[in-house]
């Protein structure tokens, strides 16, 4: 698999606005953004009204991820280009739930929102009507997502790759800067985790590093890129971004996007857990 | 004020309840261009080691806002054109660090 199939930048977006075969998606945690503007064409996908169940803390199911795509006139055949504020946070976990749920043809716009913006370049108002689909889902890919157990099992024997600030690694802050300090969870990280923050994995402007970038970024922090790797993070979304460069880019088939990450690792009862740098 | 479930940085950052810091360590700032607020412009808070920390992109506003701790940070601002400008600041619980970024 090349860079180009997962991977496009704003001119090939460009050059594919009005190609029916291409549906651009938006997904954002913050709506707002979508409904001042966005790429012309796009639809959107809200994070947690879309993709989380409303009840418990879990993912909709088979059937509800049908549903939305059918509604969005997303068809199993369609090439699916994600893009989103945050340096793409959010897009990234759309890609990975997509992949969860077997869409074949996902691609994220390197750079999302923010490079767009940077740019200077076209964002519209006009929210496209799109016809229905009859979208199947294929039942969950378990080789991509780690749950609570394996992640507890995998402290000393699997690499536990923490993307978060080195400040919420070292317990100082609990949530990204750009959130209130107020998280109920016990601050630190996962014992033996290395800390490669999900940043160092992208450019400034938000694109992504190069895969020779990429594989000397994790090999120099200590990660073995042959072992089975979990990412984690807060909720899963800048783990998702880490994922895409593991998995996607550099194409390693043995890693796992932890979702519960810290808000569910922090708060149980009874597991290690590790202040400081990482030992 | 509440970070909710998510971790995604709203546009111009989470509000603040009554413009007052609480227990929190607040860094924020407006972006304006030819006097106007900028939108579509980012923040980035870095840690004295240069590592990132939070992004905010601004809104209608010109605003972003950060949550931080105690201590010394770094703030950095995009903005279309190449505008690129750095800035050194102090946190501390209960105040709020206002920056004014001429972009």
């Amino acid at each position: 698999m090349s860079r180009s199939d997962v991977l496009v930048d704003a001119d090939w977006v460009e050059a594919h606005l009005d190609d029916p075969q291409v549906i651009l998606v938006e997904v954002d945690e913050d709506t707002t953004a979508y409904d001042k503007g966005h790429i012309r064409g796009a639809v959107k996908i809200d994070w947690k009204q879309d993709l989380q169940d409303p009840v418990r803390r879990d993912f909709i199911d088979k059937t509800g991820f049908e549903r939305l795509l059918s509604a969005r006139g997303i068809a199993n055949d369609h090439t699916v280009v994600l893009y989103g504020g945050n340096n793409n946070w959010f897009a990234a976990y759309a890609y990975w739930y997509f992949k969860l749920y077997g869409h074949q043809d996902v691609r994220l716009l390197d750079g999302g929102r923010k490079k767009w913006e940077l740019d200077s370049r076209e964002l519209v108002t006009d929210v496209p009507e799109r016809a229905a689909t009859s979208y199947t889902a294929s039942e969950q890919d378990s080789s991509i997502r780690a749950l609570r157990d394996e992640v507890v099992d995998a402290i000393g024997t699997k690499d536990l790759v923490d993307v978060r600030s080195p400040d919420e690694f070292v317990g100082k802050l609990l949530a990204p800067a750009h959130l209130p300090q107020e998280s109920a969870q016990r601050a630190g990280h996962i014992p033996t985790a290395r800390n490669i923050p999900w940043s160092q994995a992208a450019n400034e402007d938000g694109t992504f590093k190069s895969n020779e970038e990429l594989r000397e970024l994790y090999e120099e922090a200590g990660v073995d890129l042959n072992k089975d790797i979990i990412a984690y993070c807060r909720i899963g979304e800048r783990s998702s971004h880490t994922w895409f460069a593991l998995h996607e880019l550099l194409g390693l088939d043995n890693v796992k996007n932890y979702d519960g990450s810290w808000t569910e690792y922090g708060s149980l009862v009874g597991v290690p857990v590790e202040l400081g740098e990482a030992k | 004020m509440s970070a909710g479930n998510g971790c995604g940085a709203p546009e111009g950052g989470v509000t603040l309840t009554d413009g007052q810091a609480e227990d929190q360590a607040v860094i924020q700032g407006t972006v304006t261009r030819d006097a106007q607020p900028l939108r579509g412009a980012y923040a980035r808070l870095l840690n004295t080691d240069g590592e990132f920390a939070g992004e905010v992109a601004t809104g209608d506003e010109g605003t972003f806002r950060f949550f931080a701790a105690d201590g010394d940070w770094r703030i950095r601002v995009l903005a279309s054109q190449g505008f690129s400008a750095e800035y050194e600041v102090t946190a501390q619980t209960g105040k709020v660090v206002d920056l004014q970024v001429h972009a």
